[in-house]
C-alpha cells in the first residue's frame, strides 16, 4: 500500500437529508429511457429500433456513428413506446415500456479462471455488445472510451465525495466477486496499471482493499478528494499525449456481472436525499428507471428541484424525469425561487459559504452542520473579479482562473499548457460553487474541450 | 415589503423588452437587485446551489472594513481644523467639520463615478458591477481635505473611463481606479495637492507658528546634520509628529490616510473576512521596512538614516497597502505573485519617498507601477506552471 495522499484544498458541502442504510422496495416503474445526453461525446446518434419494437435487457438500441462498435443498449425488456427528440431533430430520450418478468439477452458467460484466458478482442467485443462499454470513460476529455485505444493506466475511485453521495461500499455489498472479475476483464486493455483510490478519510473498504491485480492508492481531504481526476493528477498526471481510462465502482461491478453471469444486469442501488425527501434511503432500481414512483409520497413540498445526480454535477429532471446512466443518487432540494429583501447584506448562518465576507458566518458553524440549500443563485452573473479563490478549491496544480480565460479567449496553445487535458467538469464543478461572479464554469471547461475535440 | 416587491413589479415590464425605458434595463436592474436578492435560480445542468457569495457583498465587506478609516479621518479633520485655528472643541464639534468636508465628497464621487457606470452599463448592455462601490469611497479618503469638488468629479470621471471602462469596464482594469484618480490630480493639479493643503482651514487665521505639513515633508525637507526625529520634534507641535501619534494618525494628510491604526483595522477586517491577501498587506509593510532598513545603514541623507519602523507609520503606506495593493483585478493573481508583488511596492514606495522630493509619498506611484508590472509576474509564475506540466509530457 502506497502512502496516503494528502489534499488541503477543498470544500465539504454538508446537506441535510443523508439516505439512512435501508433498502426501500417498491413497485417496479413501468417506464425507463435510455438518454443519449448522458454520454458526452455521443455527437452523431443513430437509433436501430422503431417504435413498437420488442427488446431484451442489453439489446443495442442505439450506436455512435463516430464509433460504430459501441452499441448503447436497453436496461430492460419490453416495448419501445417513444424516440423523443428536441429542437433540430436531437434525440433526447428512447422510452421503453416495461415488461412485467425481465427477460435478458443471453451472453456467454465465463468462470474466474476463464476470463483470464479470454483474449482482449473477445473481451471488447462482449462489453460493447451488451451496454456496459459506455462506463469507461477517456480522459482527455471525459468521453465514452475507443475500445481500439491502449489507455497508459485505468483509474476508479472507490469513493465519492459529492454532496449527499451514497456510501459506495453500501450500494455494492456482496459484489466483491463481481468487482474483482471486473478488474480482471479490464487488465486485458492496458499495459499500465489499474490504479483504485480508497478514501483514508474513511472506514477501510471491504471491498476494495482485498482486490487482487490492482495498485491501491489511498488518499485524504475534503471534496473533490474522490473525484478520479484529481487522483489521477496526484498519482500519475495526464500530459499531453497521454491517454487513460477512468471507470466506476458500479461500472465494474456491471462488467464483472456480464463476464460471470452472461447478461447485461442494469440494475444499482442507488439513493434518494436531500433536505425536501421525507424518508432519504436507498431503492434498488435499473439505470434509466422512470422517478415518479420512488418520489411518490416523498416530497415534502411541490417547489422542489428534483436532480438526477448530485447538486454539483448533477441534472435538472422533472418528476416523471429518468434516471441517468451513470447517475446512483436523486437529489431533492428546494427551488430558491423567491426574493430576498437585501439579501445580498443579510447576515446568515445558514447559508453555506466557502468565504467569510461581510454577514457569512457560515465559516463559524460545526463542521458537521447539515445545510438547507436552495438552488438560488444568491447574486447575478457579473465579471470575473479576480479574488484567487479558485485556487484555493482546486487541488490540483493548475491556475484555473487562467484556464477558463485561456478557454474563453479560445487560445489552443494556452488551454493546453495550462493543462485542460487533466480536468473534465466536475473537477472545476466547487469552483462553479464558490464562484462569486456566478459563470458556468463547468460549461466553459466543456466548450474548451469541445474545441480541442473538434480540432 | 410586499408592497416594494409588487412596486417593483409593476414597473418592471417597462424596463424589459419592448417596454417604454427598455434601454435603461440594467440601471433598472441594478437598482432591482440592490433592493431585492432575487429569486433566480441555477440553470438545469452544472451547480444546483451557489455560495452565498456575490459582488456586492465582496465589495461591501470592503466598504465596511474602511469605515474606521473614514470615521477616525473625518475626526481627526476636524481636529486639525482645531488645532490650526487655535481653538479648543469637544468630539462632537470636531466630527461635525469633517462631515461637512468628506460628505459633499463621498457624494460627488459617488454621484459622478455611477453615473458614468450607468451611462456605459447602458450602451454596451451588461450589468451594473459594483466595483464602484469601493471606489467612490476610497477616492474622498485619497484626497487633501481641502481639494475643490469639481478637480474630484474631473478626476473620478478621468479614472472611471480612462483607467476602467476604455480597458472593457470591471475587472479588465490594468490600472486602480481610486489610484488613477488621485494621480490625475497631482499631474493636473499639483497646486491643490502639494503643499499647505492638507489641514481644512475654512477660511480662518491660524494660530502663529503654524505649518499643515505632513510627516513625509517635514522628513522630506530636513537638511544638514538634522535628524528627521528632531526636525519632528522641532515643529510648531512637538508631539504631533511622534511615532504614536503617526501611528494613530494624529497628523494632516488625506482624509482617510493618516491612521495607522484605523488602516490595520479595517486590514485585520479583510484578512479575517479573506477579501483581502494577507500576502500583499504583509509584504508590502515588510518591503517598506527593508528598503527603510537599508537606507538607514547608508544614512547618507537624514531621511536615509530615519529608522525603518518609522516608514511604517508615515504618509499612506498602511492605508495603500490593506486597500490599494489588495483590490484584486489589479494586483497580481498568483498566490507566489502577491508576495513578490508586495514586496516590490514597499520597496518603490520607500524609494520613491527619499529620493523624489518633488513628491514626498511614494505608495500611490508605487502601486500604480506595481499594477502595471503584475501581469509581467504573474506571466512568469504561470510560465513556471506550464514547463513542469510539458516536461512531464511524452510527445
Amino acid at each position: 500500500m502506497t502512502e496516503t495522499i494528502k489534499i488541503k484544498k477543498g470544500f465539504n458541502i454538508n446537506l441535510a437529508g443523508k439516505a439512512v442504510k435501508k433498502i426501500s422496495e417498491i413497485d417496479p416503474p413501468e417506464t425507463y429511457a435510455l438518454k443519449p445526453t448522458d454520454f458526452i461525446g455521443i455527437k452523431r446518434p443513430k437509433v436501430i429500433v422503431q417504435e413498437g419494437d420488442n427488446v431484451k435487457a442489453g439489446t443495442p438500441i442505439l450506436f455512435c456513428k463516430m464509433m460504430e462498435k459501441v452499441k448503447y443498449t436497453a436496461p430492460v425488456s419490453g416495448e419501445i413506446v417513444e424516440i423523443v427528440r428536441g429542437d433540430k431533430r436531437k434525440l433526447l430520450e428512447i422510452k421503453i415500456l416495461a415488461d412485467k418478468k425481465i427477460e435478458h439477452e443471453s451472453f456467454n458467460s465465463f468462470s474466474i479462471s476463464d476470463i483470464t484466458n479470454l483474449s482482449r478482442e473477445e473481451a471488447s467485443k462482449l462489453m460493447c455488445e451488451s451496454g456496459v462499454w459506455p462506463h469507461i470513460i477517456q480522459r482527455p476529455y471525459g468521453i465514452v472510451a475507443n475500445p481500439d485505444d491502449e489507455p497508459r493506466d485505468i483509474f476508479i475511485s472507490a469513493f465519492d465525495t459529492h454532496p449527499l453521495a451514497p456510501d459506495i461500499d453500501y450500494i455494492l455489498q456482496g459484489q466483491e466477486n463481481y468487482i474483482q472479475a471486473g478488474i480482471n476483464v479490464l487488465k486485458k486493455f492496458t499495459a499500465g496499471e489499474i490504479h483504485i483510490t480508497l478514501n483514508a478519510d474513511a472506514e477501510i473498504s471491504k471491498i476494495f482493499s482485498h482486490l487482487t491485480d490492482v495498485s491501491i492508492h489511498k488518499i485524504s481531504g475534503p471534496h473533490p478528494s474522490g473525484n478520479v481526476g484529481i487522483q489521477i493528477h496526484h498519482i500519475n498526471p495526464i500530459s499531453k499525449g497521454d491517454l487513460v481510462w477512468t471507470t466506476t465502482p458500479i461500472g465494474l461491478a456491471q462488467i464483472g456481472k456480464l463476464f460471470l453471469e452472461g447478461k447485461y444486469d442494469a440494475s444499482k442501488l442507488i439513493a434518494l436525499a436531500g433536505s425536501e425527501v421525507k424518508n432519504p434511503q436507498y431503492y434498488r432500481v435499473l439505470s434509466g428507471t422512470k422517478v415518479s414512483k420512488l418520489l411518490n409520497g416523498q416530497l415534502k413540498s411541490e417547489n422542489v428541484r428534483i436532480i438526477s445526480g448530485n447538486v454539483l454535477t448533477g441534472e435538472k429532471i422533472s418528476k416523471d424525469g429518468y434516471l441517468g446512466y451513470y447517475d446512483n443518487l436523486i437529489s431533492v432540494i428546494p427551488e430558491g425561487n423567491q426574493n430576498e429583501l437585501l439579501g445580498w447584506f443579510k447576515p446568515t448562518f445558514e447559508w453555506l459559504s466557502f468565504h467569510k465576507a461581510l454577514g457569512l458566518f457560515s465559516f463559524l458553524n460545526s463542521k458537521d452542520k447539515e445545510y438547507n440549500l436552495t438552488t438560488n443563485t444568491r447574486g447575478d452573473e457579473r465579471a470575473f473579479v479576480q479574488s484567487g479563490v479558485f485556487e484555493k478549491v482546486m487541488p490540483m496544480d493548475i491556475y484555473p482562473t487562467y484556464l477558463f480565460k485561456s478557454i474563453m479567449a479560445e487560445d489552443y496553445d494556452e488551454m493546453e499548457a495550462l493543462g485542460i487535458y487533466e480536468v473534465i467538469e466536475e473537477d472545476v464543478a466547487l469552483c462553479e460553487f464558490v464562484d462569486v461572479s456566478k459563470h458556468n464554469l463547468q460549461q466553459i471547461i466543456r466548450n474548451g474541450l469541445d474545441l480541442l475535440l473538434s480540432s | 415589503m410586499k408592497f416594494l416587491e409588487d412596486l417593483i413589479n409593476k414597473i418592471k415590464p417597462q424596463f424589459e423588452k419592448g417596454g417604454k425605458y427598455e434601454k435603461l434595463y440594467y440601471v433598472f436592474e441594478g437598482f432591482e437587485t440592490f433592493l431585492f436578492q432575487l429569486g433566480n435560480t441555477t440553470s438545469g445542468k452544472g451547480v444546483h446551489v451557489r455560495d452565498a457569495i456575490d459582488l456586492k457583498r465582496l465589495m461591501m465587506t470592503v466598504v465596511v472594513a474602511m469605515i474606521p478609516a473614514l470615521l477616525f479621518g473625518m475626526w481627526n479633520l476636524g481636529h486639525q481644523y482645531y488645532l490650526a485655528v487655535g481653538e479648543q472643541a469637544g468630539f462632537w464639534y470636531k466630527f461635525w467639520i469633517g462631515i461637512k468636508v468628506t460628505l459633499p465628497l463621498i457624494i460627488v464621487t459617488y454621484a459622478v463615478g455611477l453615473g458614468i457606470e450607468f451611462f456605459f452599463c447602458t450602451i454596451k448592455k451588461h450589468p451594473i458591477n459594483e466595483g464602484f462601490l469601493v471606489s467612490g469611497i476610497l477616492i474622498p479618503l485619497v484626497v487633501p481635505p481641502t481639494i475643490p469638488l469639481w478637480q474630484v468629479a474631473l478626476a473620478t470621471a478621468f479614472a472611471v473611463i480612462i483607467a476602467k471602462e476604455v480597458f472593457g469596464g470591471t475587472g479588465m482594469n490594468i490600472l486602480n481606479v481610486a489610484l488613477t484618480a488621485r494621480a490625475f490630480l497631482y499631474f493636473a493639479y499639483p497646486m491643490q495637492i502639494s503643499g499647505e493643503v492638507w489641514t481644512y482651514l475654512g477660511g480662518e487665521t491660524t494660530v502663529d507658528g503654524y505649518s499643515g505639513a505632513t510627516p513625509l515633508a517635514i522628513a522630506a525637507a530636513a537638511e544638514g546634520a538634522d535628524n528627521v526625529i528632531t526636525a519632528f520634534a522641532n515643529t510648531w507641535q512637538g508631539d504631533m509628529y511622534s511615532f504614536g501619534s503617526m501611528f494613530f494618525g494624529f497628523i494632516p494628510g488625506s482624509i482617510g490616510e493618516t491612521s495607522t491604526l484605523m488602516a490595520l483595522i479595517g486590514g485585520v477586517l479583510l484578512i479575517i473576512t479573506g477579501v483581502g491577501s494577507w500576502k500583499i498587506i504583509t509584504s508590502v509593510f515588510a518591503g517598506a521596512y527593508v528598503m527603510g532598513w537599508i537606507f538607514n545603514l547608508a544614512g547618507a541623507t537624514p531621511f536615509m538614516a530615519l529608522p525603518p519602523h518609522y516608514h511604517l507609520v508615515m504618509g499612506g503606506l498602511a492605508f495603500g497597502a490593506v486597500f490599494m495593493a489588495t483590490d484584486p483585478v489589479t494586483a497580481t493573481q498568483t498566490e507566489k505573485g502577491k508576495w513578490i508583488y508586495g514586496f516590490l511596492i514597499g520597496i518603490l514606495t520607500v524609494l520613491i519617498r527619499v529620493f523624489n522630493p518633488a513628491y514626498p509619498e511614494g505608495i500611490m506611484l508605487a502601486i500604480l507601477l506595481m499594477n502595471v508590472f503584475a501581469p509581467l509576474i504573474d506571466f512568469y509564475i504561470v510560465k513556471a506552471n506550464k514547463k513542469r506540466r510539458l516536461q512531464r509530457a511524452t510527445v
